[in-house]
């Protein structure tokens, strides 16, 4: 289902708006239009939709406009044109009342600066949404305390936010957002002002959370890392125009234009690129019923050294090496699981080639992509691997 | 060279007032007098010994514990002197002065932070209210009010309001916008922004303003013997007046030890304050 979704966005800074829709139809860009009429572009036509329970990841660098565009969702920037509906309902030109209810009931934020009321005790803090809605105290400290304890802050409530280190504030950030129950999680880069090793913590802690709590999160960033941690799906921006929305590995696998090109180039490909994206088709297998004679025969054919056995519902049985083969057709025998190889390595499509590598080291066969019922999806040799490392993978090779 | 007649025209207007407002500023009289009067019936019904206790009480609770022994030796001096009538009669004036002041410049100020042209428009409006010499109120005020403590105290007002004014809106204006942009975010009417977010973040700030309007108050005190208002400037006065050099001495070392007291009072509920935010 679709929670949010956004159609043709556009936000303009200036005194008249209006005047600059045809420059930017003329294709003029933004340095120029800021240059001519001195108005910024700060989103250009964004469109894209969240469906419910996705992390949806916006990445650009600083000037790009994610941030004007996050503010949009919720208004604290008027968007210039377009629509934002949240569960179906156009927030953009929506009633003072019905804003106010959206931003109290089904939408939080959370800041880059955790935006804590510094003379306020933690725990009041974290209350603060509730108490907005003139929800009385007792359920107000009472809901606190659960999502203080949820983000790990339990023992803290009456530490005022001065005295708390950047990650556990923003832990107090994450736990004010996360009071007033809203479906949707707005982050703005809210783990970049941490150093890399908390920042990596609460990577993993939000992720965890997640598992749990099933929020729509948008998410802004401009470190390519976090966003290909984080996103099931990642829009990266440039100039206020969104330039590619995709997975964190069509993204890597196919960069929209040289300016994706370029910023995925550092990225630590073995992270990111999955078994399922760099297996092969198996076009040879033997099932075991076949017996060694069609096994023999399928190598050769295939002119290979081993070949895959499974039984009738496609589960893995083991491998059959060429030279175990004709050795025991010599020998006039025709049992295939006698002589059936029990160590291969199968791994699941989503396991990246970092986790994949140690097991080429284990194991002399290629690896076997699994689907969820144990039935075969392809296989994996080291080549890929290393194909998929440079990004150069094919599957028709 | 033509002269522009400001002069002529203050006098005109100023007599048109007097002539077409006279309810009016009689209302305003009654009213101050009132309020000054009940302050001066206070503190000089209580006896000078719980007095001086009360504010002991005061300086060490708010400041600290040498504030509250300064509070007791410089009060005791007072009494010594004599001018502990005085002393209670230009206390009531000036705490009537800041309590309008207050009333006056923290709505204002508030005002201030939120609409930049009235910004535009108040801060010559204050610079003038400030800056222009003290005594040049006091003409007018003695024409809307008659001579004695009324005048005073509406001059007093007005000298020694504009740091409050400027300070609340300066405070308020530096409440950091990340802040307000989640008290935004999650849906804070402007009424709840403004009274659980802007003014307690700006309070220290407003607290400083209402520490320098109490030093204002004080100051303008003394002049406003000039027309009446009594309390320790009349002690002054008549020193410089009838050439008493120990009176005058006297008359000033009071308004010295009130104004210390006042400004430690203040300035540490002031720093209180910062302390919970820190």
């Amino acid at each position: 289902m679709v929670k949010v979704e956004v159609k043709n966005l556009f936000k303009i800074f200036g005194p008249t708006p209006k005047k600059i829709y045809p420059l930017i139809k003329q294709g003029i860009n933004k340095e120029q239009i800021l240059k001519q009429t001195g108005h910024g572009v700060g989103v250009n036509d964004a469109s894209f939709a969240v469906e419910e329970g996705e992390i949806f990841v916006v990445m650009g660098l600083s000037g790009s406009g994610k941030s004007t565009l996050i503010r949009c969702l919720n208004r604290l920037i008027e968007p210039s044109s377009g629509e934002i509906l949240i569960d179906g309902q156009n927030i953009v030109g929506c009633s003072k009342e019905t804003l106010q209810d959206v931003r109290r009931k089904k939408v939080a934020m959370i800041f880059q600066n955790f935006a804590l009321l510094p003379h306020r005790s933690v725990l009041d803090n974290v209350g603060f949404g509730l108490e907005i809605q003139n929800e009385d105290l007792n359920t107000r400290n009472q809901k606190s305390i659960e999502s203080l304890e949820l983000v790990g802050l339990k023992g803290y409530e009456n530490s005022m936010p001065s005295e708390l280190s950047g990650g556990m504030q923003q832990r107090v950030g994450l736990a004010r957002a996360l009071t007033t129950n809203p479906d949707i999680l707005l982050m703005d880069e809210a783990f970049s002002a941490l150093d890399p090793l908390i920042r990596k913590e609460m990577q993993d802690e939000l992720l965890s959370l997640q598992d749990r709590m099933h929020k729509t999160i948008i998410f802004i960033t401009h470190d390519l890392d976090e966003a290909l941690k984080i996103g099931d799906r990642i829009a990266i921006m440039k100039d206020g125009i969104i330039v590619q929305i995709g997975t964190p590995e069509e993204i890597l696998n196919s960069p929209a234009d040289d300016y994706v090109k370029e910023f995925v180039q550092d990225v630590n490909r073995a992270k990111i690129v999955t078994a399922s994206s760099i297996m092969k088709k198996v076009d040879t297998i033997v099932s075991s019923k076949d017996g060694v004679r069609v096994a023999v025969r399928k190598m050769k054919e295939a002119s290979i050294s081993s070949i895959f056995v499974v039984d009738k519902a496609r589960h893995l049985k083991g491998i059959v090496t060429i030279d175990d083969a004709t050795n025991l057709l010599k020998q006039n025998k025709n049992d295939l699981e006698s002589i059936i190889h029990k160590n291969v390595n199968t791994v699941s499509g989503n396991t990246s080639i970092e986790e994949l590598l140690p097991l080429f080291i284990s194991s002399p066969y290629p690896v076997v992509v699994l689907d969820d019922d144990n039935r075969v999806l392809g296989i994996i040799f080291k080549v890929s691997v290393l194909a998929g490392l440079l990004g150069e993978e094919d599957n028709d090779v | 060279m033509y002269k522009i007649p400001i002069g002529d025209i203050v006098e005109i207007l100023i007599s048109w007032l007097t002539t077409n407002f006279t309810s009016f500023f009689d209302g305003i009289k009654s009213i101050l007098l009132t309020v000054i009067n009940t302050f001066a019936w206070i503190f000089n019904g209580i006896p000078f010994y719980i007095t001086i206790l009360i504010f002991a009480l005061i300086a060490w609770k708010f400041a600290n514990k040498g504030t509250g022994i300064f509070a007791i030796v410089g009060l005791l001096v007072i009494q010594s002197m004599g001018l502990w009538r005085e002393t209670m009669q230009t206390l009531a004036l000036v705490i009537t002065a800041t309590f309008i002041a207050l009333i006056i410049g923290i709505p204002l100020g508030i005002w201030m932070s939120r609409n930049d042209k009235l910004n535009n428009i108040m801060r010559p409006v204050l610079d003038f209210m400030q800056t222009m010499p003290a005594f040049v109120y006091l003409i007018p005020a003695v024409y809307f009010f008659d001579l004695g403590q009324v005048p005073g105290a509406v001059a007093t007002v007005i000298f020694a309001m504009p740091p409050v004014v400027r300070l609340t809106s300066l405070g308020i204006r530096q409440v950091p916008e990340d802040v307000i942009e989640a008290s935004h975010s999650f849906g804070a009417t402007s009424s709840q922004l403004l009274f659980k977010v802007q003014i307690p973040l700006a309070l220290p700030t407003i607290l400083a303003g209402l520490n320098q309007t109490i030093m204002l108050s004080l100051s303008m005190v003394v002049i406003s013997a000039m027309i009446g208002a009594g309390g320790l400037g009349n002690v002054v006065l008549r020193g410089i007046t009838q050439m008493r050099i120990g009176e005058g001495f006297e008359g000033g070392l009071a308004v010295v030890i009130l104004a210390m007291l006042l400004d430690r009072i203040t300035q540490g509920l002031g720093q209180q304050k910062r302390k919970i935010k820190q």
